[in-house]
């Protein structure tokens, strides 16, 4: 063979080398689950559709929104964004606002008249939905869109339940509620309102229904006996709010006391003022930080004027006053009497004292059993009547509009398995996307953009909206500021930090494979990838 | 606002990102990259130096259009990669002695020239090899300014031959032969040189250090030294897990904290004045970069902290952060 110079051996590559055999360990990418979609009640997949916005694809980041909730413009608004609680970013800078990226994809789908996927074919059940908050709709939404024939019934005239007559407009505009809910009926569920559901079972029966979908809500107010000369100027809050939604201006005064501190009681102080009321003050028996109310509800609260006294309670309604005892905490920090009262001018009292499910429609149902005032459901969102299924603020669980948006999607799933005789299977679990599994050293610095606010003084006197939405651009922004934990966004370092070139990279949206020929398991892909996609794991043996 | 929505997630700090445009993202991320040091070498898990090796040379091969001869000098990156006749470079490559790397480049340069070829010469290799055993010939190749990027991955000891110091070893580390023993410990304070300033002092028309640790600026400082002709000096940081006692996955992470505490600051200069830092983002102590090494076990021997001689180093990165103006880069 004829051979260069002092060339005596053919030259070879090092490929022939597999150096995989030294590994002991071997890289391996996983979808972890980020924590905001861990947190979120409503079941959303936050981290693919914020993936979406980044690329400036809104559609498409808004037809992944609404695969697990069909109210992003409401939620947005009205949600109280547990995502951003447990968001990764916040131990960088500042969590990512979720909730204003999700309200600028739900107000764009509006303004654009994008409409929901169609449903699959009909599979010929019909499902009877009682309830058309949002736990009602959106099991009614995905009911729909499994191929169900679904009729939801509603006492009061117009849909939308506690997001209609509980939330204040000024919070949730009524024109952004109506199209999220008219897009849902748009998929061909039909609706009737002013409809009382008195016997379930009967209309189940009647009615042909193979399965039926409870969600009546929390709307009996809790009362406690308050000496007064006039009783009719006691209200209660969530009757106060339904009265002014359906277009009633209640005789409350010019001062009025709200009594409680969750949310609807500021909901209803910030109502009352809009009303007219020149005062408006919360009462409330425990300190300041036992109060359950947002802290973004309070602080536009006083923006707005209202007033607050904490640790009274209330002993009695005079004429226009009402005499409070003054609390105070003991040195075990428990709550304690002290005799000495004071007097609060007011003309009206507003009791928000928390709310209890209207029991009578369900308790009467075979099977169905009623624990602590709530209705008992199993892990399939399902009461003891079997096809009979509840959710939302009637059965034990914390109560939000996403948990209630939750409760519909869950039990629209076994619901659906139940009809086809069938057992929903659970999705495979998934390890959490902790903090510690990121590299935040790649994530490059970017304060969180805030939504514009109304001026308070203007607010006052107005129901218009509070916040506004953010730019097209701000949005954009916004969600780049995405850590995307836990699910590989193809920024290249594996595939450039190895060592030995044995990350091979198949291209976008395909993202990356190892090669195991030549992977010595050193590991840098591992401890280099910014969001925590890939993990070592022992080779067997 | 049009500043604003320039944010990137990851901006460049990652090798590539899929909202950057492609002109922006790191040559590494790129499929059409040479690989110019392929798989199936013989470096240890998470070798830096294997690492750095292929980002300069894979830029320097998209910044040549592939027209690249490159000359290796005696070391780890010769024989992990060339054990005859195997070869894991993807690129034209010769090697000769320990010492005469630079000699052999110019000798190329020379007969690139004299042909009228436009291929261009890089030569590489280890500290040993560059400062110490192949220094003269390398100041010979600065002060005739002959046409070859000569490129120094520096991982602080001839790792090769058992780990034993040279004259880019660190104060305090512990080698072969510089023990943890006795009342100086490990490498003695004032010992060694500082090969970039050293270049610099040739007037070359281009210097410049790098790292693992940042990958679009080594790949910058790789494309602006092809850019000029004459000679050019690149002096990278390439952590050893072997060496210095770091474990494999933690390579880039040394290599990060030695940059961000200022034991290894990264500039560029240009006909010896310095012109240009990569400023520090996030400040670090040197004790953190020290604890991920065992070389510098020493110090933090029997849960007792050696303040004092930390304190020494700590003094140098200090002045090196004043000297180059690491923490504004201006």
């Amino acid at each position: 063979m004829d051979k260069p110079f002092a060339i005596t051996l053919d030259l070879g590559s090092s490929r022939a080398n597999h150096t995989g055999s030294w590994r002991s360990r071997r890289p391996e990418y996983v979808d972890r689950l980020p924590p905001c979609n861990h947190a979120c009640p409503a079941g959303e997949d936050v981290q693919r559709w914020l993936y979406h916005a980044e690329e400036g694809d809104y559609r498409a980041a808004w037809q992944a929104l609404v695969e697990d909730n069909p109210f992003p413009a409401v939620m947005g608004r009205a949600c109280y964004h547990p995502c951003e609680t447990s968001c990764n970013r916040a131990k960088i800078d500042e969590p990512v606002s979720i909730h204003a990226v999700e309200r600028f994809l739900g107000d764009l789908a509006i303004r654009e008249k994008w409409p929901l996927s169609a449903p699959l074919p009909p599979t010929g059940k019909r499902v009877l939905v009682i309830g058309s908050g949002p736990s009602g709709l959106s099991a009614a939404y995905h009911l729909a869109r499994m191929g169900h024939a679904v009729t939801v019934r509603e006492a009061m005239p117009l849909a939308g339940g506690m997001m209609r007559y509980g939330i204040p407009r000024y919070r949730l505009p009524r024109d952004v509620l109506d199209a999220e809910v008219a897009r849902i009926f748009d998929l061909g569920v039909h609706f009737e309102p002013g409809v009382r559901v008195d016997d379930v079972a009967t209309s189940v029966a009647e009615g042909g229904f193979a399965a039926c979908f409870a969600a009546i809500g929390a709307h009996l107010a809790n009362r406690v006996e308050i000496p007064a000369r006039d009783a009719a100027r006691i209200f209660d809050a969530v009757d106060l709010l339904q009265r002014v939604e359906q277009g009633e201006a209640p005789r409350l005064g010019r001062r009025v006391a709200i009594y409680g501190g969750g949310d609807t009681a500021f909901d209803a102080a910030r109502t009352v003022k809009r009303l007219g009321a020149e005062e408006a003050c919360i009462v409330y028996r425990r300190t300041q930080a036992a109060m359950p109310a947002h802290a973004f509800e309070v602080a536009e609260a006083a923006e707005e004027g209202v007033t607050m006294r904490w640790l009274r309670t209330i002993k009695r309604f005079d004429e226009d006053r009402i005499v409070v005892e003054r609390m105070e905490l003991d040195e075990a920090g428990r709550l304690k009497a002290t005799g000495e009262v004071e007097t609060i001018e007011a003309d009206a009292l507003v009791l928000a004292l928390g709310q209890n499910v209207d029991l009578s429609v369900l308790e009467k149902v075979d099977g169905v059993r009623v624990v602590d005032r709530v209705i008992e459901v199993d892990d399939r969102m399902m009461t003891g009547h079997p096809g009979l299924f509840a959710g939302g603020d009637m059965v034990p669980s914390e109560r939000s509009i996403a948990i209630a948006v939750g409760h519909g999607k869950a039990a629209a799933r076994h619901l659906d398995a139940y009809v086809r005789g069938e057992k929903a299977k659970a999705p495979p679990p998934r390890e959490v996307a902790t903090f510690e599994t990121l590299n935040p050293w790649y994530y490059t610095e970017a304060d969180r953009t805030s939504q514009p606010a109304a001026d308070p003084v203007r607010r006052r006197a107005t129901f218009d909206e509070v916040n506004g939405g953010l730019t097209a651009d701000d949005a954009l922004f916004e969600a780049r500021r995405c850590l995307s934990c836990g699910n590989c966004f193809e920024c290249d370092n594996c595939y450039g930090v190895c060592p030995d070139n044995a990350v091979i990279k198949l291209g976008p949206g395909k993202r990356f494979r190892i090669d195991l020929d030549f992977c010595k398991g050193c590991g840098l892909c591992v401890a280099e990838c910014p969001c925590g996609a890939i993990r070592m794991v022992p080779e067997d043996g | 606002m049009s500043q604003r929505i320039k944010f990137y997630q990851t901006g460049t700090l990652t090798a590539g990102n899929r909202l950057l445009d492609p002109e922006t993202r790191a040559v590494q991320s790129s499929v059409d990259r040479s690989n110019a040091l392929t798989s199936g070498h013989r470096a240890c898990q998470g070798c830096g130096e294997a690492l750095g090796a292929r980002w300069v040379l894979d830029a320097a091969m998209r910044a040549t259009g592939g027209q690249l001869v490159v000359v290796n000098a005696t070391g780890c990156l010769e024989v992990f990669t060339t054990p005859y006749p195997e070869s894991s470079w993807q690129v034209p490559w010769l090697h000769s002695l320990f010492a005469n790397a630079a000699s052999v480049a110019t000798g190329v340069a020379a007969a690139m020239r004299s042909k009228g070829s436009a291929v261009r010469v890089v030569a590489q290799g280890g500290d040993g090899g560059t400062m110490d055993i192949g220094f003269g010939a390398l100041s010979g190749m600065f002060e005739r300014n002959d046409d070859v990027l000569y490129v120094c991955y520096d991982n602080e000891a001839y790792m090769n031959t058992g780990v034993q110091r040279s004259s880019a070893t660190p104060p305090l580390a512990r080698t072969a032969t510089t023990p943890a023993l006795g009342p100086e410990p490990g490498n003695e304070f004032g010992h060694g040189k500082n090969a970039p300033l050293i270049a610099m002092a040739h007037g070359i028309p281009y210097v410049a250090t790098a790292s693992v640790a940042d990958l679009h600026d080594l790949e910058d400082k790789v494309e602006a030294a092809m850019k000029v002709h004459g000679a050019r000096y690149l002096h990278v940081h390439v952590p050893c897990p072997l060496g210095w006692g770091s474990a494999s996955d933690d390579t880039i992470k040394v290599a990060r904290l030695a940059v961000q505490c200022g034991l290894f600051p990264l500039f560029e200069a240009e006909h010896g004045e310095v012109v240009r830092r990569t400023p520090i983002r996030q400040r670090q102590p040197v004790e953190a970069y020290l604890r991920l090494q065992r070389r510098f076990d020493h110090l933090f021997a029997g849960g007792r902290v050696d303040v004092e001689r930390i304190a020494r180093l700590q003094a140098i990165a200090d002045r090196n952060i004043e000297r180059f103006r690491l923490l504004t880069g201006d």
